[in-house]
């Protein structure tokens, strides 16, 4: 896949002399070079639904590359925290160029690691919240909650107290390396303090086990494993329009539900600035956007012309929003990790 | 005198192989602790070490206490398929941790056959996520070790103790606490500890059957410092930990080693009392129960990866053959290692002692540890995916080289003693005399040791899931990515073929080496 001549692959003197000498040529021999396999290589680092067969990665890449002249290869790593983790771990010999599928509870901390460049684009989101960050741009958003089969519970519980009390059976990602499950944990310490300790000791007995990311336990879920699913209010549309399913549900909860905003940042240490930046770009537009709904199952972060794909208007819309800023967060984090562990640790 | 010269000659080779070895146990673990004085361990790596601990010594007294029933049955009774049983018993050592996990899935999973009759049943369905499956993986992998360790034990009974017993006419309750007893008492506590040494550092159990920070081992945890929270720190803390652990077992089980006190007899095959009635139908249920709780699970992953053999998932030859080539690259380093190092020992060559420290160190060392200590020395010296495969093969080999170097020690010991003289009277050269006398010597534990190399390597799910990026995942690995997306069929199909060349692997290098053999 990746030619002799592969700009992606050698970013060291090869590629310098190269660029050199591309520059002298002209662009007439970089037509005459770019053959098939030697087009240039934009590496997105992605979560691994992202890239699934039903996911969005197929379909934005037909479309990317469509414009781009390049080839457009999603990298699936885990979930979107153990993505943070991952590029830190490779720090600037990381091969990726765009990494996809960060959330507003980890911009903050990926910010501060300084491997991240500013975006510079001036494309205008429809979030329901504002959004400006000057690192990370926001591709889509949703709301978190636990969703159930409406036969197996018909009376799911309706706040964190109740799930506590109740023996229902969830299953929950961890929140150092997905960002769902970072998300539970921020949802529950926004809603609760300084009782978040509390509530997740609670919690404790009616979780049957954590996952590295949300792909396993909605997998779990679908098996049977659990009652109820952390995943999103979005998720029951998945069942009613791809399976014609009406038999999924998210639960209101009292409490209100955590937002969350998910986003892309381009790497400062990328070989491909340009088309880096032309994905970002492309990210805004309507051919990204519209397949958003019905393929990653969120809300697009630009309404699309035509609109929400009808099933969308059932589902739950929660009364309260809950969000911590990306430096709240980030504040927040590391306590309320150790007492998520602490409490599941018993 | 040149042939003086011969066995005087600076063993240069051995102390650079032993070198080596100091520098991936003792150098990686003085890196750690380098780092680790950043961070003091936390609630939750406390959590760790008391749930690895706990873990470790459940697994060892379970399936020590299981394997006493097994090995007695196997000791006094004689059947069709004994002696395959007892083959078979070696098996689980040389199978793909992720083999067994997929096994007991089939079995004992959520979708698995025992759950499916439990609703069948109209009861709840069990859940095999945290310490009790971490446990009953465990057990299911070392109760074969342990009986085989038991019965080695009942086997060094002196027959002429049985006759004894049975001129006196001692009861069978009699004959177990005069005779069997005093044998359980030396050998138990080795057995168990055995067990509870291999369990301390489990990994691929605990990262595909823990359930969360209540299921963590600290090999686990180190895992998650680097791989979800990235603190290099914290990382290093565990692992110092971790270390710890292996060294205080690796310290026990040297002071443990006790002498059973039979003395010796003539050596006489004198087959052992098997009393009938209910003790009959005991030894029955044990050997049935063990079989059973044995082969089930690999007979259930065999009919589920044959469905999905249709189907194989793409990437899986490449993910085939960097594992081939990952068991491959181990075996001749390993090979070479513990020959080099086996030879100077055994002509008790300057600095032997050293060499056989050396060569005992990787026991206490994991693959996790090794894998902090190698990532921080190499940070950004390459990318960690760069890494991935030579630091997996030199990990692999670390790890490998115990059980190769004792293979080898013994036999090293004798052809110095029964054939140095005779070749240095007939005057070979060191080309001629490793050809002609060294080879064949030591073909055949060369040959077995090279085959337990290539299967562990081939199978082993440790350091290689803190390197590897999606393009260089070995074979285990994969597996691992297959399970975490539920495609089971297609897993258990992978898995197969994993265990396939594993066992196919061990099955060649022992083969050449006994057809080697002298």
């Amino acid at each position: 896949m990746h030619g002799i001549l592969s700009i992606s692959d050698h970013p060291s003197h090869l590629e310098r002399n190269m660029k050199t000498s591309i520059l002298a040529l002209g662009l007439a021999t970089v037509a005459t070079m770019a053959t098939a396999q030697d087009k240039p290589v934009l590496t997105v680092l992605t979560y691994d639904s992202f890239t699934a067969e039903w996911g969005p990665g197929p379909a934005v890449e037909q479309a990317f590359e469509a414009t781009c002249a390049c080839d457009l290869q999603f990298v699936a790593a885990g979930d979107g925290a153990a993505l943070l983790a991952r590029i830190q771990m490779e720090g600037a010999a990381s091969d990726a160029d765009v990494v996809l599928g960060l959330d507003t509870n980890l911009t903050a901390a990926a910010a501060a690691t300084g491997l991240f460049a500013p975006h510079g684009q001036g494309w205008k989101n429809a979030l329901p919240v504002a959004f400006d960050d000057p690192v990370f741009l926001p591709y889509d958003w949703g709301w978190f909650a636990f969703v159930h089969d409406k036969a197996k519970l018909p009376a799911p519980p309706k706040s964190f107290e109740e799930l506590a009390a109740s023996d229902v059976k969830i299953i929950i990602q961890d929140p150092r390396s997905s960002t769902p499950g970072l998300g539970l944990l921020m949802w529950v310490k926004a809603a609760y303090g300084d009782r978040a300790g509390e509530i997740w000791e609670g919690l404790a007995d009616n979780i049957v086990t954590v996952t590295p990311g949300w792909s396993e336990a909605y997998g779990l879920f679908l098996e049977g494993e659990a009652d109820m699913v952390l995943s999103y209010t979005t998720s029951p549309a998945y069942h009613l329009i791809a399976e014609e399913d009406a038999g999924k549900a998210a639960a209101p909860f009292s409490e209100g539900h955590y937002l969350q905003v998910e986003g892309a940042g381009k790497l400062a240490a990328t070989d491909q600035p340009a088309l880096a930046d032309a994905f970002l770009a492309f990210m805004g537009t309507e051919a990204f956007q519209a397949v958003i709904p019905t393929t990653n199952w969120m809300y697009p972060a630009v309404t699309p012309a035509a609109g929400l794909p009808a099933g969308f208007e059932t589902l739950i819309t929660p009364e309260t929003s809950l969000l911590l800023s990306a430096d709240e967060a980030l504040a927040a984090r590391e306590g309320a990790l150790a007492e998520w562990q602490a409490a599941l640790a018993r | 005198m040149a042939s003086r010269i011969g066995t005087l000659r600076p063993p240069v080779g051995a102390a650079l192989t032993a070198a080596l070895l100091g520098a991936m146990t003792l150098g990686t673990v003085a890196v750690v602790v380098a780092y680790a004085g950043a961070a003091m361990p936390g609630v939750a790596d406390w959590a760790a070490v008391r749930f690895t601990v706990a873990q470790a010594a459940l697994s060892a007294v379970i399936s020590g206490l299981l394997a006493v029933p097994v090995a007695r049955a196997l000791a006094r009774r004689r059947f069709a398929g004994r002696g395959a049983l007892i083959t078979l018993m070696g098996a689980p050592f040389l199978l793909p941790v992720i083999v067994a996990v997929l096994g007991l899935l089939a079995i004992f999973g959520r979708a698995g056959v025992m759950n499916d009759g439990l609703a069948a049943l109209g009861l709840p369905r069990l859940s095999i996520y945290g310490l009790h499956g971490v446990v009953m993986a465990h057990v299911f992998l070392n109760l074969p070790l342990a009986t085989r360790m038991l019965l080695l034990g009942w086997q060094a009974i002196p027959a002429e103790r049985f006759r004894l017993a049975q001129s006196l006419d001692l009861t069978p309750g009699a004959q177990f606490r005069h005779l069997e007893w005093p044998m359980l008492r030396a050998t138990l506590p080795g057995a168990m500890l055995t067990v509870f040494t291999i369990c301390l550092a489990s990994f691929a159990v605990a990262l595909t059957l823990g359930g969360g920070p209540g299921a963590t081992t600290v090999e686990l945890a180190i895992y998650q410092a680097l791989r979800f929270d990235f603190a290099p720190e914290r990382a290093a803390t565990l692992a110092v930990l971790q270390f710890v652990l292996c060294l205080t077992a690796l310290g026990l089980g040297w002071s443990l080693i006790r002498d059973t006190g039979f003395g010796t007899g003539l050596g006489r095959r004198v087959e052992m009392p098997a009393p009938g009635g209910w003790r009959k139908g005991m030894d029955v249920a044990a050997i049935v129960l063990a079989a059973g709780f044995l082969m089930l699970p690999l007979g259930a992953l065999v009919i589920r990866g044959l469905g999905g053999m249709g189907d194989l998932p793409g990437g899986m030859w490449a993910a085939t053959l960097r594992s081939v080539l990952v068991a491959l690259a181990t075996t001749v380093l390993v090979t070479g290692a513990a020959l080099v190092l086996a030879l100077a020992a055994g002509r008790r060559a300057a600095g032997h002692r050293l060499f056989d420290a050396a060569a005992t160190l990787p026991l206490a060392a994991s693959s996790l540890v090794i894998g902090t200590g190698l990532f921080l020395a190499l940070r950004g010296v390459a990318s960690p995916s760069t890494l991935a495969l030579p630091v997996t093969i030199a990990v692999n080999a670390t790890l490998a080289l115990p059980y190769a170097y004792r293979l080898l020690l013994p036999e090293a010991r004798a052809l110095h003693q029964g054939h140095d003289r005779l070749a240095q009277s007939l005057g070979l050269t060191r080309g001629a005399r490793f050809r002609l006398v060294t080879l064949p010597c030591l073909a055949r534990p060369l040959g077995f040791g090279a085959g337990i190399t290539a299967a562990l390597s081939m199978g082993d799910l440790g350091v290689i899931t803190l390197f590897a990026a999606e393009n260089n995942a070995t074979l285990p690995l994969f597996i691992h990515g297959l399970m975490g997306s539920y495609r089971m069929e297609a897993a258990a199909a992978t898995a197969l073929i994993l265990m396939g060349i594993s066992f196919a692997l061990f099955a060649l290098f022992d083969w050449i080496g006994r057809h080697a053999a002298a």
